[in-house]
C-alpha cells in the first residue's frame, strides 16, 4: 500500500499542478507537488528499508488488468523486489531535492506550475518504469519519461533550440524504443507472455528456441537480448543514439539533473538488471552490450575533455558513465552495474545543480572561459562541486570510487577478449574523467576570474532553499559507497538482492571481482590521480599550454569539440535524403503521378471544361452516368448468371 | 425478440430521419430554422446516442456471434429480408457513429452559416446511412447502406466545404463508387453461387477457391478505396482539406472505419483462401502506405492534409492487423480503427479551432498559441501523443497488438510497418512545434482566445475517451474478443479443411 502510494503521489501532485495550477496559483503548486514527492520518498524509504532489512516479502500489487487480448494479457501492477525497491527510494528522494531545488532555481519564471507538473510527471513515469511487473508497463514507464522529457526540454518553448533539442530527444527516444517494442514481441512469441514471473520462470524451457532473422536461424534469446539493448541504447544515450542528450541541455538545469543524470537515462540500465535472468543465457548479446558500453565511455570522454559549456561537459560525462554501467552489465555483474547507478545519480545530480547553482550565480552565463575565480565569491558551491566531482574521478573515499572500482575489477575478471576491451577503454576513460572534471572546476573556480567585471561582481551564493538539496546530494555522494558496496557487491549480495537479480550457474564474477591482481585494483585511482595531476598542470600551472595543444592539433581539436561530427552525418545521411524524398513523394508521387491518371480520367468526362460552374452541373451527369453503368453492370450479370 | 426488448437497431438507424422530418416541418425566417435545425439536430442525436448506449450495457460479451438480431420480410420473392444485428466487430463502430455525430453538430454550430437546415438534414441522413451499415446483416441492405453514405457527404464537402470543394467532392464520388460497382458484382456472384444474401449464412459458406481470387479482388477495389489505401489514397486529402471541420472529423472518424469493416466483414471470414494467398500483397501495400504517407505527411504545410496523410499511414497499420488473421492482429486493428476514429476526429477539430478564428490552416500561419490557449495547447498535445502512440492512450494499444500480430508472421513486417512509430511521432512534433511553440508574431494571434465552454464541451468526451482507451483497453475489447476469436479460428479451420482435401487429391 506504501508502495502504491509512493508511485501514485508523483501523480496525482502533477494532475492537481497542472490542471489547476493556474487557478491555484504558483505557490500552491509548488506546495502540492512537493508535499506528494516528499510523501513518496517517505513511502518509498519505508518500503525498501522494510523489504531488504525488515521482514517484507517480495510480491506484486495488482491494480487492474490493461491490455486482454486472446492469450495476450497484460496486468497494470507494481512489481515489490530489490531492485525495484532500491529504484523507488533513490528515484523519490532525488526526485524530491530537485523539486525543492527548482523552487529556488525557477523562481524567476512565468509557468512555475507547469514546469512542476511535469516535474511530477517525469517522476511518476520514472517510478512507473522501475515497478513494471511486466515488458508493456516498462515500456509505459519508459515513453512516459520520454514524454515528459521532450516537455521539460522544450519547457522554454519560446526558444527554437530548445524546440528543436525536445524534438530530437523523442525521436531518437523512438528509434530505440522501436527496437524494444519489437524485443517485447519476440518476447511475447517465444515466451507466450511479457509478465516477468512466467517469463523469468520458462527460462530453462526455451534455451533452444531459434528465430529466424536474414536467412540463419539465431537463438531467440540472443535477438531478445540485442533488441532490447537497442531500446537501452535510446534511453541511456549510448554510441550512436546518444546524440539527443548533450542538446537536451537546451532545458532548465533541474532538468538536466533529474532526466540526465539520476533517473532516466539510467533506464536503460534497469532494463538489463531487470531482464538479466534471460540475458544470462545470451553471451553474444552481452558481449555486444559490453562493446558498445566501453566504446560510449571511451568517446564521450573524449568529448568531455573539450567543451566549453559547464552543462555540457557534466553531459558527455554522463554519458560515458552511463558506459560503464553497462560494460558492468555487459560481463554479468549487475549488481556493479545498478551500484554505479545509485552512486551515480547521487554525484551526477549533485553536480548538475552545483553547475545551475553557478549558472544562477554568473546571470546565466554556461561557458566555462568565461568564469574563473568563482570559488571565492560562491564558496559553498564550490566545495560542492569539488565533492561531486571527487565522486565522479573515482577518489577514495568517495562513492565513486567504490563502484568504479568495482566495475574495472568485474572487466578484468571477465576473462573475456570484449572484457580487456572493456577493461582498457574504462581505464583510459577514468583518466580523462579525472582531466575533465578538473579543468571544469579550475576554469570555474580557480585562476584568476575572466567573467567581465560587472558579473562577477554580481555572483552571489544561491539561497539556502537551493544550497540544502545540494549539501544532502553532498552527504549521498560521500556515504552511499561505503554503506552499500558491502551489501550490494560483497560476499552475502544474494541476501541483500534476493531473486531480483539473477546470476547464471556459470556466472562467478562477483567472486571473481575479489581476486584480480592488486594493480587492477589501484589503476583506475591512479589514473584518476595522473588525469587531476595533469588538469592541474596544465590549466593552473602553464594556462597557456592548452591553447597551444589545441591549435597545434586541430584537426583533432575540432574532431572532438564538434562531436565527432555524428549530427553532421546524421543530418546527411538520414534527416535531409528523407526530407528530400518526402517532398518528391508528395509532389512527384501523389500530386502527378497517382492523380495524373483519374484527373485526366476526369477531364475527359467532363468533355475538358474547367470552369467550375460548369463541373458542378456535370456533376449530376457524371453521377446518374455512373449509377445507369451499374444497373446496367447488374443487368447483365444477372442475365449472364441465370 | 433480442436482448433489448423492442427493435433497438432499426430504432437507432431510423430516428435521426424523425429528426428530419421535424427540421424540414420548422417554419420561420432564416434564424429561427436555422436555431431550430441546430437544437434539432443536438437533441436528436443525443438521444440516438443514449439509447445506442443500450447496446452498451446488453451487449453479451461471451456470445461471439450476432445479437440484437431483427429480421422483417422486405423482398421475399427473392428471398431478401431486411435484417439487422450486431456482433463484437461492428457494435463498437455503431457507438462510434453515434457518439462522434453529436459532436460533430456541436462542432459546427458556428462553423456553418449558411443553409444550416439543409446542412443538419444532411449530417442526420448521414448518421442513419453508417450506423445502417454498419448493423445491416443482409448483403444488399448493407450495400444500400454502404453506397447511400456518399450522397450526405458529397453534399456536405461540395455545399458546405472550401474553395476547390467541388473537385474535391467529385473527386471523392467517383473514387468511392467506382470500386463500389465491383463490389456490387461480386455480392451478386455469391448471392448466386450460395443463394442468400443473408450475412450470417454467407459467413459460413464455402465459396469454390476459383471464385475467390476475383470476388476477393473485386471486394478489394471497393475497400481499398474507402480505407484508404496506398495507391488509391489521394481523394482523402483533398476531400479533407476542402471539407467543413464536421465533415471531416466525421470523414476520419467513421467512414475511414467503412473500407476496413468490409475487408472483416466479408473479405477474411468469407475469401480465406483468397486471404491466405494475398495477404503478403496487402502487407505490401500497407507497409508503403506508413512509410510513404507518413514522408508525405512530414512534408506538408496544410494542417489538415497533414492529418488526413496521418489518417492513411495509420489505416495502414490497420490493414497490416487485419490480415495477419491471428487474434493480437485483428483485435489490434480493431482497437486501432476505434483509436484513430476518436484521436484523428479530435484532431480535426483541434484544427478546425484555430481556423475558426484565423481561417487559415497553413501552418506558417500559426506558432506560439501555447501562450494565449493553454487548454488547446494541452488537448492538442494529448491527441498528438495518441496520435503517435504514446502508452496510456488510445493510440498504443491497437498499435502495439498489431506490432505483435505482425512479429507472428514475419520480423520485417512488423518492423517496416511499427516505422510509423518513428515517423508519427516526427510529423506530429513538428506540426505541434510550427503550431502551438516558438513566439507570436502576428498581431491577430495575440488576441487570439482559448477554447469556450462549448468547444470544451466537444473535447471533453474526446479527452476521456482517448485516456480510457489508452488505461483500460480491456473494457472496449471485452467487446470483440470472442468474436475475433471465432472469426480466427473459423479462418484457420476453413485453410486447414482445404489443405487437408488437397493432401487427400493430390497423390
Amino acid at each position: 500500500m506504501l508502495y502504491a502510494v509512493a508511485v501514485f503521489a508523483p501523480l496525482l501532485g502533477s494532475a492537481i499542478a497542472g490542471l489547476f495550477g493556474k487557478a491555484i496559483g504558483d505557490r500552491a503548486a509548488q506546495a502540492v507537488t512537493i508535499t506528494c514527492m516528499v510523501l513518496a520518498s517517505v513511502c518509498g524509504v519505508i518500503s525498501f528499508v522494510t523489504l531488504v532489512y525488515g521482514h517484507g516479502h517480495p510480491g506484486a500489487v495488482h491494480i487492474m488488468t490493461w491490455v486482454d487480448s486472446g492469450d495476450f494479457h497484460v496486468e497494470w501492477a507494481l512489481r515489490y523486489d530489490t531492485l525495484s525497491a532500491v529504484m523507488v527510494a533513490m528515484v523519490t528522494c532525488v526526485a524530491t531535492l530537485i523539486h525543492i531545488y527548482s523552487v529556488g532555481y525557477m523562481s524567476h519564471d512565468n509557468t512555475i506550475w507547469r514546469f512542476f507538473s511535469y516535474l511530477s510527471l517525469f517522476s511518476f513515469a520514472m517510478l512507473m518504469l522501475v515497478t513494471a511487473n511486466n515488458l508493456l508497463q516498462l515500456f509505459f514507464g519508459w515513453e512516459g519519461v520520454g514524454l515528459a522529457s521532450y516537455l521539460l526540454i522544450g519547457y522554454w518553448y519560446d526558444r527554437p533550440s530548445a524546440c528543436a533539442a525536445a524534438i530530437k530527444a523523442f525521436l531518437v527516444n523512438r528509434v530505440g524504443d522501436l527496437g524494444f517494442a519489437l524485443g517485447i514481441a519476440l518476447v511475447f512469441v517465444t515466451f507466450g507472455s511479457i509478465e516477468f514471473g512466467p517469463i523469468f520462470g520458462a527460462v530453462g524451457k526455451h534455451q533452444t528456441d531459434v528465430y529466424m532473422l536474414f536467412g540463419t536461424s539465431w537463438r531467440a534469446y540472443e535477438v531478445i537480448g540485442i533488441l532490447l539493448f537497442i531500446g537501452a541504447m535510446g534511453k541511456s544515450a549510448q554510441l550512436g543514439l546518444h546524440v539527443w542528450l548533450p542538446d537536451a541541455m537546451e532545458g532548465p538545469t533541474p532538468v538536466s539533473a533529474l532526466i540526465h543524470a539520476a533517473t532516466m537515462v539510467t533506464a536503460g540500465v534497469f532494463l538489463m538488471a531487470r531482464f538479466s535472468p534471460v540475458l544470462e543465457f545470451a553471451p553474444y548479446a552481452l558481449g555486444f552490450v559490453t562493446v558498445v558500453g566501453a566504446s560510449t565511455a571511451l568517446f564521450a570522454a573524449t568529448i568531455g575533455c573539450v567543451q566549453n559549456d559547464i552543462k555540457r561537459v557534466i553531459a558527455y560525462s554522463t554519458c560515458s558513465q552511463l558506459g560503464y554501467m553497462f560494460v558492468a552489465a555487459g560481463v554479468g555483474a549487475y549488481q556493479a552495474s545498478v551500484f554505479h547507478l545509485l552512486t551515480h545519480a547521487f554525484f551526477k545530480a549533485l553536480l548538475f545543480l552545483g553547475a545551475g547553482s553557478v549558472i544562477h550565480a554568473m546571470s546565466d552565463e554556461q561557458d566555462i572561459r568565461k568564469m574563473g575565480g568563482l570559488a571565492k565569491k560562491i564558496p559553498l558551491t564550490a566545495t560542492l562541486m569539488w565533492i561531486g566531482s571527487l565522486a565522479l574521478a573515482g577518489v577514495p573515499p568517495f562513492a565513486g570510487y567504490y563502484s568504479k572500482d568495482a566495475i574495472l575489477e568485474a572487466a578484468w575478471a571477465a576473462e573475456s577478449g570484449v572484457g580487456a576491451y572493456g577493461f582498457w577503454c574504462l581505464l583510459i576513460a577514468a583518466f580523462l574523467t579525472a582531466f575533465y572534471s578538473w579543468r571544469l572546476l579550475i576554469l570555474t573556480f580557480h585562476g584568476k576570474t575572466r567573467a567581465d567585471h560587472h558579473t562577477f561582481e554580481h555572483a552571489h551564493e544561491s539561497p539556502p532553499v537551493m544550497t540544502v538539496p545540494l549539501i544532502l546530494l553532498a552527504v549521498g555522494a560521500v556515504t552511499t559507497g561505503w554503506f552499500f558496496h558491502e551489501q550490494l557487491i560483497g560476499e552475502e549480495w544474494g541476501h541483500f538482492w534476493g531473486a531480483a537479480i539473477v546470476n547464471g550457474p556459470a556466472n562467478h564474477i562477483l567472486h571473481a571481482m575479489e581476486d584480480v591482481p592488486h594493480w587492477v585494483s589501484f589503476a583506475p585511482t591512479v589514473a584518476g590521480a595522473i588525469g587531476i595531476a595533469v588538469a592541474y598542470a596544465l590549466y593552473m600551472g602553464m594556462p597557456a599550454v592548452p591553447g597551444m595543444l589545441a591549435s597545434a592539433f586541430r584537426p583533432i581539436y575540432l574532431f572532438l569539440l564538434n562531436k565527432w561530427y555524428f549530427d553532421e552525418l546524421y543530418n546527411a545521411v538520414i534527416v535531409r535524403p528523407l526530407l528530400c524524398l518526402a517532398r518528391v513523394l508528395w509532389q512527384t508521387g501523389d500530386a502527378t503521378i497517382i492523380d495524373g491518371v483519374p484527373n485526366g480520367l476526369a477531364a475527359m468526362t467532363t468533355g475538358g471544361s474547367g470552369r467550375v460552374a460548369r463541373m458542378q452541373t456535370g456533376s449530376i451527369a457524371v453521377y446518374a452516368f455512373t449509377m445507369v453503368i451499374g444497373v446496367v453492370a447488374l443487368v447483365t450479370v444477372f442475365l449472364l448468371f441465370r | 425478440m433480442n436482448a433489448a426488448g423492442f427493435p433497438l437497431l432499426s430504432l437507432v438507424t431510423w430516428l435521426p430521419l424523425v429528426g428530419v422530418l421535424v427540421i424540414m416541418s420548422v417554419r420561420g425566417d432564416e434564424a429561427t430554422v436555422a436555431a431550430n435545425a441546430r437544437w434539432t439536430a443536438l437533441w436528436t442525436t443525443l438521444i440516438v446516442f443514449v439509447l445506442s448506449l443500450v447496446l452498451w450495457v446488453k451487449f453479451d460479451k461471451a456470445d461471439g456471434g450476432f445479437q440484437f438480431v431483427e429480421t422483417a420480410a422486405w423482398l421475399p420473392q427473392w428471398g431478401i429480408n431486411y435484417k439487422m444485428g450486431v456482433d463484437g466487430i461492428s457494435v463498437l463502430f455503431v457507438l462510434l457513429s453515434t457518439a462522434l455525430t453529436p459532436i460533430c453538430i456541436l462542432a459546427s454550430w458556428e462553423a456553418i452559416g449558411t443553409r444550416v437546415r439543409e446542412f443538419m438534414i444532411s449530417f442526420l441522413i448521414l448518421e442513419t446511412m453508417m450506423v445502417g451499415m454498419f448493423a445491416a446483416l443482409d448483403a444488399i441492405v448493407f450495400y444500400m447502406f454502404f453506397e447511400g453514405v456518399l450522397i450526405p457527404m458529397y453534399l456536405i464537402i461540395g455545399v458546405w466545404g472550401g474553395p476547390r470543394r467541388v473537385y474535391a467532392a467529385i473527386k471523392f464520388f467517383l473514387y468511392t463508387l467506382a470500386g463500389s460497382v465491383l463490389m456490387l458484382l461480386a455480392l451478386l456472384a455469391i448471392w448466386y453461387q450460395v443463394g442468400s444474401t443473408d450475412l450470417v449464412t454467407l459467413l459460413h459458406a464455402n465459396i469454390p477457391a476459383s471464385m475467390q481470387t476475383w470476388l476477393f479482388f473485386a471486394f478489394f477495389a471497393s475497400f481499398a478505396v474507402k480505407v484508404p489505401m496506398w495507391p488509391v489514397h489521394t481523394w482523402l486529402p483533398d476531400a479533407h482539406v476542402e471539407a467543413p471541420t464536421a465533415g471531416s472529423v466525421i470523414l476520419a472518424g467513421v467512414l475511414l472505419k467503412m473500407g476496413a469493416y468490409g475487408f472483416l466483414r466479408f473479405s477474411v471470414p468469407m475469401l480465406p483462401l483468397a486471404t491466405a494467398n494475398y495477404a503478403p500483397f496487402i502487407y505490401t501495400l500497407s507497409v508503403v502506405a506508413v512509410i510513404y504517407t507518413s514522408l508525405v505527411a512530414l512534408a506538408q504545410t496544410d494542417m489538415k492534409k497533414l492529418i488526413a496523410y496521418s489518417s492513411v499511414a495509420h489505416m495502414g497499420v490497420v490493414t497490416i492487423g487485419i490480415f495477419t488473421v491471428n487474434v493480437q492482429g485483428v483485435s489490434g486493428a480493431l482497437f486501432q480503427m476505434l483509436s484513430h476514429g476518436v484521436v484523428s476526429a479530435a484532431l480535426f477539430l483541434c484544427v478546425g479551432v484555430v481556423y475558426d478564428r484565423i481561417h487559415s490552416r497553413e501552418i506558417a500561419r500559426y506558432g506560439g498559441l501555447a501562450d494565449r490557449m493553454p487548454i488547446y495547447a494541452f488537448a492538442f498535445m494529448l491527441f498528438s501523443m495518441a496520435s503517435c502512440g504514446l502508452p496510456g492512450t488510445a493510440g498504443f494499444v491497437g498499435e502495439f497488438l498489431v506490432l505483435v500480430g505482425a512479429f507472428k508472421v514475419n520480423f520485417w513486417l512488423a518492423l517496416l510497418g511499427s516505422l510509423g512509430m518513428i515517423l508519427g511521432a516526427a510529423y506530429m512534433l513538428y506540426l505541434y512545434r510550427r503550431v502551438i511553440f516558438g513566439k507570436i508574431t502576428r498581431d491577430d494571434l495575440k488576441g487570439i482566445l482559448d477554447l469556450s465552454g462549448r468547444e470544451i464541451a466537444v473535447f471533453a468526451p474526446l479527452v476521456v475517451l482517448a485516456l480510457w482507451m489508452g488505461v483500460y483497453p480491456s473494457s472496449f475489447t471485452g467487446f470483440f474478443d470472442a468474436a475475433v476469436n471465432a472469426m480466427v479460428d473459423h479462418n484457420h479451420a476453413a485453410l486447414m479443411g482445404t489443405t487437408t482435401i488437397a493432401g487427400v487429391l493430390t497423390p
